[in-house]
């Protein structure tokens, strides 16, 4: 016996776009007339790759086509990919919610999906009802419930409630119980999408905790599907980017998240778009001051360099009190770096109708990767401009290492290191 | 959006490479397939949905349970008022009270069950499309949770029958009575059948749920529930009514504890026939339906 647990083969489905009505029947008649005579669907051929954004010209459009990947055993697959991509539709297929067009996949073992939790709550029956309905449900006999339970009422906190009527929990007791029922299921294989965007910070960490739990000491098969980018990366081993309904990449998680990440940032040069409308001061455009000679773009510096950001505003008229807001978000957007132009001592800047640099000076010491940059000026006490960059900075390695990023944490620090025999 | 069925064949697979695999999904099943062991594996869902049926009905009510008994008494006391009082239809020379009462308990059954189960895919089309269990438990649950009111109301109409058979003597109950349980299965069968042919085709066009409300409603008259079928007279209406298979059922049960009114093998073959044909093709469509319902609901 191998030890894959799903695999997929050759997987598509086609969707119809449009409005269900007249005309509905007669391309029904028309599909069921070429099977009885054995030929192909006379719309299936028509239909294009899902791409929303352009209009496309068939009523047919595949939301999935031609997808192979295996998932071992035990393994932790994170499906990630913009809006439209397939996601939605993989999991249903896979959880057997709607039926796939072509293709097929093979499983060994239960599954049990987590589309979203509680469903099928009934708000007239009482928690301890609805733990019984909703665990059989999601597949579950009556006896491993009744062994469960006290587990689950534990995992959820909403003890003093559980004779209560669900309609009367606030939606986070509510969310808290689906999740403690759905996080009890034995499945050998777990599929969870975006249920992790809902409770509170203590319980999303409690919900990651008993997920990470379920897959490395219970070596169960989990496929998670988020846009919550820091789960991902702190849940899975190997991930599935899923672009237009096809596979992008099939990596370990590092691999694909780095290609998600850079794969939606079409300008490169630090200027500004879109310019604001009436506004009286604004960003035009950053990149990195240059003097000596070097290789890099103007938006790439190594770590722990000096590095001078050279800031383009525009002013249309005499302003007072300006202040200056600058931030670098990492890739799970968390805040890097954040400071103010009046920090050190200096005070509000008047600026003159016309064109400025403004100039940020530092060494970061940070880890290398890719930060988002934030720009924001305010007046007399007023944001009045607010810019995210397209553009993101870029900090390199100045050596190569065998370590991986995950390893590299979030600070360079200055540091000695000695050896002794 | 909707999903489309193209007549591409899953490619090929080898028998013995296949069975280490617990499941395997794939664009369609085979057409009969009920997968009734699922079905049995998720038994306890069953139970539980029936019992959600039954606490979630009369929830912040009042009168509770007691409403199982309001309905077919205060329908039997507006039949009477009408139908015996006003209209003067003949009951065979029946007390009405039990005629009706016979009528109503036997065909309220029949509705209620074709009605909830004609409705099943569209009103559980949140959950279908969030989570997968067989979705043959849905209609299962109803035709039980059905039973047990019927037994609930059937038990009324015990009593007052009862009540005649001690006090009138125009009643003549017979050893047909050993067929209830038969006529209820049947009962639940056909509605199961039907319900499952409404609630998949519905999921596409809803024009079928419109018909079907008032259609049951007029489909009551066609029944011989305010009427005995010895009143019909006219030999073509006669073989209209019977080609109605609920009239054969609701005739032998009236006539099992009744004596009035006919019973014929033949009529009741006939709806033994016709439902499991209706099963069959239910079977078929419900099969073919619930793969993609989610996609076209």
């Amino acid at each position: 016996m191998s030890d894959i647990a799903i695999k997929v083969e050759e997987l598509g489905k086609l969707y119809r776009l449009g409005e269900i009505g007249t005309g509905t029947l007669s391309h029904d008649l028309n599909r069921w007339w070429a099977r009885m005579r054995g030929k192909e669907d006379p719309f299936a051929k028509i239909g294009e790759t899902n791409d929303r954004t352009t209009k496309g010209s068939s009523e047919y459009v595949w939301s999935l086509k031609d997808v192979n990947f295996e998932v071992k055993q035990g393994e932790v697959l994170g499906i990630i990919g913009r809006n439209g991509a397939g996601k939605s539709t993989l999991l249903k297929i896979l959880s057997k919610v709607t039926a796939p067009t072509t293709g097929q996949i093979k499983i060994k073992g239960r599954i049990a999906s987590l589309l979203e939790v509680g469903t099928g709550f009934h708000p007239e029956l009482t928690g301890r009802e609805n733990i019984f309905l909703n665990g059989a449900i999601l597949g579950m006999t009556k006896s491993e419930i009744r062994a469960k339970f006290d587990e689950i009422v534990d995992f959820s906190g909403v003890e003093r409630y559980i004779d209560t009527p669900v309609k009367r929990y606030s939606s986070g007791m509510y969310v808290r119980l689906a999740f403690a029922i759905a996080a009890f299921l034995e499945p050998e294989i777990l599929i969870v999408d975006e249920v992790l965007a809902v409770g509170d910070a203590e319980f999303q960490k409690k919900c990651l905790g008993r997920m990470k739990d379920v897959s490395v000491n219970d070596g169960r098969t989990v496929l998670f599907v988020s846009h919550h980018l820091p789960s991902v990366r702190s849940l899975c081993e190997t991930g599935l980017l899923l672009e237009k309904g096809g596979i992008k990449l099939f990596d370990s998680v590092g691999a694909v998240l780095e290609k998600y990440q850079n794969s939606d940032h079409s300008k490169h040069d630090g200027s500004r778009s879109v310019l604001p409308v009436q506004c009286p001061i604004y960003f035009t455009k950053w990149s990195l001051r240059r003097t000596g000679v070097t290789s890099l773009d103007n938006h790439s510096a190594y770590s722990k360099d000096l590095v001078t950001f050279e800031l383009s505003v525009l002013c249309e008229h005499n302003l007072d009190k300006v202040e200056f807001g600058f931030i670098l978000r990492d890739h799970d957007s968390n805040i890097i770096v954040g400071i103010n132009s009046r920090d050190n001592d200096r005070d509000f800047i008047s600026f003159a109708e016309g064109i400025h640099t403004v100039l940020f000076e530092m060494v970061l010491p940070i880890k290398p990767g890719k930060y988002e940059v934030d720009l924001a000026i305010a007046a007399s006490g007023n944001i009045v401009d607010h810019w995210v960059s397209d553009t993101k900075l870029s900090l390199l390695n100045p050596y190569d290492t065998v370590l991986d990023d995950k390893w590299s944490g979030l600070v360079n620090v200055d540091f000695n290191f000695d050896a002794y025999a | 959006m909707q999903t489309v069925d193209v007549i591409k064949a899953p490619s090929s697979v080898v028998a013995n490479e296949d069975e280490e695999w617990t499941e395997i999904i794939a664009p369609r099943t085979r057409l009969l397939d009920l997968g009734l062991r699922d079905v049995w594996r998720y038994r306890d869902l069953i139970m539980l949905f029936v019992r959600r049926d039954f606490i979630s009905t009369y929830k912040q009510t009042i009168l509770g349970p007691i409403w199982f008994f309001i309905q077919p008494l205060l329908t039997t006391l507006t039949f009477i008022i009408v139908f015996g009082r006003v209209a003067k239809l003949s009951t065979d020379g029946q007390p009405q009270v039990v005629f009706y009462l016979a009528g109503v308990t036997v065909w309220s059954y029949f509705a209620q069950t074709l009605t909830a189960t004609s409705t099943v895919f569209i009103a559980n089309a949140a959950i279908f499309g969030k989570v997968y269990f067989p979705r043959l438990t849905m209609p299962v649950s109803i035709v039980i949770s059905n039973i047990v009111r019927f037994f609930i109301q059937f038990g009324l109409f015990l009593a007052v029958w009862l009540y005649y058979v001690v006090t009138d003597d125009s009643l003549r109950p017979n050893w047909l009575i050993a067929l209830t349980p038969a006529l209820l299965l049947l009962m639940g069968l056909m509605s199961l059948g039907l319900g499952m042919i409404f609630s998949s085709l519905t999921t596409k066009y809803r024009d079928l749920s419109m018909l079907l409300t008032f259609g049951v409603q007029l489909l009551m008259y066609a029944t011989p529930v305010i009427y005995p079928l010895s009143s019909i007279t006219d030999p073509t209406y006669r073989l209209l009514i019977l080609a109605n298979p609920m009239a054969s059922v609701v005739e032998t049960f009236r006539y099992a504890y009744l004596g009035s009114g006919s019973f014929h093998w033949a009529y009741l073959g006939y709806s033994v026939l016709f439902t499991v044909v209706i099963l069959f093709i239910g079977t078929i469509i419900f099969n073919k339906v619930e793969k993609s319902f989610t996609d076209t609901v």
